[in-house]
């Protein structure tokens, strides 16, 4: 374990430039999260979608980074700032937002809601709303693929608050005891809901947290796509190589509040603009899309006409599915044996 | 069209708010997540987005209006094609919009089809059916024509004589050979054989894969186990006790019953999490509970409590088949002693169905794990005394065999409950529950439980004693509803 060079302290920006074509994709998965989450939060504000929204605006680059780097076959499982994470494993938009309304057409029949969606198909294990929770089960579906024998990586998402459950570090003497297939990606956007990382974490270095496991860890610029990334391949490719886990410390920032109902009154605005204006993820795509003449205004004026006509579609679909039968009340709690 | 801007809710149970400021004013243009509002609500002041890019046409309520209704339009911004003509067709109306939140429209409807929903939070009696039985989950089957006869187990002609702990680890072992996904995980289970030798050769046979030793870690390894269950794999997840899994609880309560609901019949988790459970001899308060109520109490559950070591084999041979996620109680008084095993690989108990130990017409005594044994020897000292008493081993918590239960006392009358845990929201009072609702004519005395003493349990040797149920407490329930 102590043979793999950790990268120096400071952030890793990227080293590659990704095609033309890829970096048109990133960018339309990343406007379609956005895009997404913002007519998510119209519909809560309509009473449409009820109890808790978490939306990852903001947050875009680090859950498109790591699919970048990812296979199709790889599992991937959250807390609940969840919604990103299932468009990003190409879960159907529709489907998400039927859930998120409570209806038929949602990915768990409307029984789940914003924090609880699973796609098999999609290789998506949730949606935790549990802070934690969600690592020893990913660890544990990690145990699966090296159990059957399976060249699969589980990206088990946590946040910068869920670094100081006790939980997290009994799944990391594990992955590291029995050489898991897992990588920890520690988003760490600042909060813990309205709790600074100055105010909760003795040490500022999320990365270094698997460090008394052998772990090696990154620190990684998450609005940056490519840095991303980049680490992401990195990372994939210690797990799959047999070598154990491995931790990203991707450092986000969500630009709304921890759930719908939090004013975030624990930041400046000047804090948040100076992240919106400078460090955008969606942004710094799209520079390098006109920068480097790939696409022109109006090629991007046209994906944003797509993508929201798709997030538009999802939304009347999920006005118009219907309310779960009240017969699902009682299903799907057992099943037959 | 221009886009209507409506006030938005900001919490799920705001209804109406004060529109505070404006930070944008008409002919100003707008981009998605553009803070264009904010709003005062009876919590905080929050900030509304622009959802859509456009110009803003019309602010339709002025800042500082208090009790703006939610869904009301505040304004309406006009699209890229669009000029302030297009204003003209809109009526500013003052009204909520009506198609948003349609929950509420359903509820005449709801009412109506209320003889088909199950007991909700407006009705706590749970609804009775023609034949006098309570429906309940359909995923929760329960036999309810109570005339109906329990099915007989299937006969065996060859036993052998085993202890509770070589059943289990037969039981094991048997499964683990006829299907690779079973794997036997916990504190001690591999090369140590066991805490209590219960997974004594196992290594041996299947070797470190899949009989894993894990470190001191029971909310990681119950959580990691969970996990490898939802991709299908089964484990078998042994606790030194139960008492160490109450670290666990989160992971067995929280993912492994409730996601198959949670993922809409998606992610099943066929886990088996085993181990003893209540008393154990003079080990004091925290190795010392009976967790029965706690996990029956949970739906997405199963939950075994097997008392002889056929039950043992047989019950976990149908747990570690079974899809579902499992709570296996043993216990370890009973790992040495001995009992009559059907000698067939093909020894299978179904889950869910209690066994009449012994048969009686005076009392009914119902008993689970350790219990049953004292209740066997109280029925003895009472048929000394003139009184036939029947004995049922539940075998099974969750789900609750009812129709034998009911049917027993349908026959005798009287009920007592034995079990070792305490006695709030105790077993006992969910069988005197279900005895009232579906034997009330039935019953000659009030329903008598008798249980572990309200106590943490006491390590001198004495009080223990005094702390836990003993047969001279069954026999005194006994007599007590028999009025003798």
């Amino acid at each position: 374990m102590a043979t793999t060079p950790k990268r120096k302290r400071g952030t890793t920006r990227a080293d590659n430039q990704a095609s033309s074509d890829d970096l048109l994709k990133y960018y339309r998965e990343m406007l379609l999260i956005r895009r997404f989450e913002e007519k998510a939060g119209q519909l809560y504000g309509m009473g449409l979608i009820g109890g808790f929204c978490h939306l990852y605006i903001g947050q875009e680059a680090v859950v498109v980074g790591m699919q970048a780097a990812a296979s199709n076959e790889d599992g991937v499982i959250t807390s609940y700032r969840d919604h990103g994470h299932m468009l990003a494993t190409g879960m159907d938009a529709a489907g998400v937002m039927a859930e998120l309304t409570g209806r038929e057409g949602g990915y768990s029949r409307g029984k789940g809601g914003s924090m609880h969606m699973f796609s098999k198909e999609k290789n998506f294990y949730g949606g935790h709303g549990i802070v934690g929770a969600q690592v020893p089960l990913g660890t544990g579906i990690a145990f699966s693929y090296k159990y059957r024998g399976e060249n699969k990586v589980c990206m088990t998402y946590l946040g910068d608050g869920a670094v100081n459950q006790g939980q997290v570090y009994e799944a990391f003497n594990m992955a590291a005891l029995w050489q898991l297939p897992v990588i920890y990606c520690i988003e760490n956007n600042q909060y813990a809901m309205g709790t600074s990382t100055q105010r909760h974490s003795s040490s500022p270095d999320l990365y270094e947290r698997g460090k008394a496991y052998g772990i090696p860890g990154e620190q990684v610029d998450g609005m940056d796509v490519l840095a991303v990334k980049a680490a992401g391949e990195r990372a994939v490719e210690h797990c799959r190589s047999g070598k154990g886990p491995y931790i990203l410390e991707l450092k986000t920032y969500r630009y709304r509040g921890h759930s719908m109902s939090d004013p975030a009154k624990y930041r400046t605005k000047d804090e948040l603009d100076k992240m919106r204006k400078e460090h955008d993820p969606i942004d710094m795509v799209k520079k390098l899309l006109i920068d480097g003449d790939i696409i022109d205004e109006a090629g991007l004026k046209d994906i944003d006409k797509e993508v929201k006509a798709e997030v538009a579609k999802a939304a009347e679909f999920a006005q118009n599915s219907p309310e779960p039968d009240v017969s699902e009340l009682f299903t799907d709690i057992l099943i037959d044996a | 069209m221009p886009i209507e801007v409506l006030m938005p809710a900001l919490s799920p149970t705001m209804t109406e708010g004060t529109l505070a400021k404006w930070n944008v004013k008409e002919g100003d243009t707008v981009a998605s997540g553009d803070v264009i509002a904010e709003i005062e609500t009876d919590k905080a002041t929050m900030e509304v987005e622009a959802v859509d890019e456009g110009t803003i046409g019309k602010l339709v309520i002025e800042a500082g209006t208090e009790n703006v209704a939610v869904n009301q339009v505040i304004a309406y911004i006009l699209e890229e094609d669009e000029d302030a003509s297009a204003l003209d067709n809109v009526s500013a109306s003052s009204e909520p919009k009506k198609d948003a939140a349609p929950a509420k429209e359903e509820e005449s409807s709801k009412e109506e089809s209320s003889d088909k929903a199950p007991a909700s939070a407006s009705s706590n009696a749970a609804p009775v059916s023609a034949s006098g039985a309570i429906e309940r989950s359909d995923a929760e089957p329960r036999a309810m024509s109570v005339m109906n006869a329990t099915q007989d187990e299937k006969t065996y002609t060859s036993f052998k004589t085993q202890t509770v702990r070589e059943a289990l680890r037969d039981a094991m072992a048997e499964e683990m050979r006829s299907d690779e996904n079973v794997f036997v995980m916990g504190e001690e289970v591999a090369q140590y054989q066991g805490a209590y030798k219960v997974t004594q050769g196992l290594l041996d046979e299947f070797g470190d894969k899949r009989v894993i030793d894990t470190p001191i870690t029971e909310h990681g390894f119950t959580g990691l186990a969970t996990g490898s269950a939802f991709m299908g794999l089964k484990p078998v997840l042994e606790f030194m006790t139960f008492n160490f899994a109450m670290q666990a609880i989160d992971q067995i309560i929280n993912s492994a019953a409730k996601t198959l609901y949670m993922s809409g019949g998606q992610l099943g988790c066929p886990i088996v999490f085993r181990g003893p459970n209540g008393a154990a001899s003079r080990v004091g308060a925290q190795h010392s509970q009976c967790y029965a109520s706690w996990y029956a109490h949970c739906p997405g559950l199963k939950v075994v409590a097997p008392w002889s070591a056929a039950d043992a084999k047989g019950l976990l041979k149908a747990a570690i088949r079974d899809p579902n996620p499992i709570v296996f109680l043993e216990n370890e008084i009973m790992y040495g002693q001995s009992f009559e095993v059907p000698d067939d690989e093909d020894f299978v108990l179904p889950i869910g169905q209690a066994k009449i130990e012994r048969e009686g017409t005076d009392v009914t005594i119902v008993a689970f794990s350790i219990m049953v044994g004292k209740a066997l020897k109280a029925a003895e000292q009472l048929a000394e005394q003139g009184i036939s008493a029947e004995v049922i081993n539940l075998r099974t918590i969750r789900p609750l065999d009812v129709n034998t239960i009911v049917r027993s006392v349908m026959k005798t009358n009287r009920l007592v409950t034995v079990e070792e845990g305490w006695h709030f929201s105790g077993i006992g009072a969910e069988i005197a529950s279900v005895a009232m609702e579906h034997a009330f004519d039935y019953l000659d005395a009030p329903v008598a439980r008798v249980t572990g003493e309200d106590v943490p349990m006491p390590y001198a040797a004495n009080l223990e004693a005094l702390a836990l149920p003993q047969d001279s407490h069954i026999v005194a329930a006994a007599k007590a509803v028999c009025y003798r």
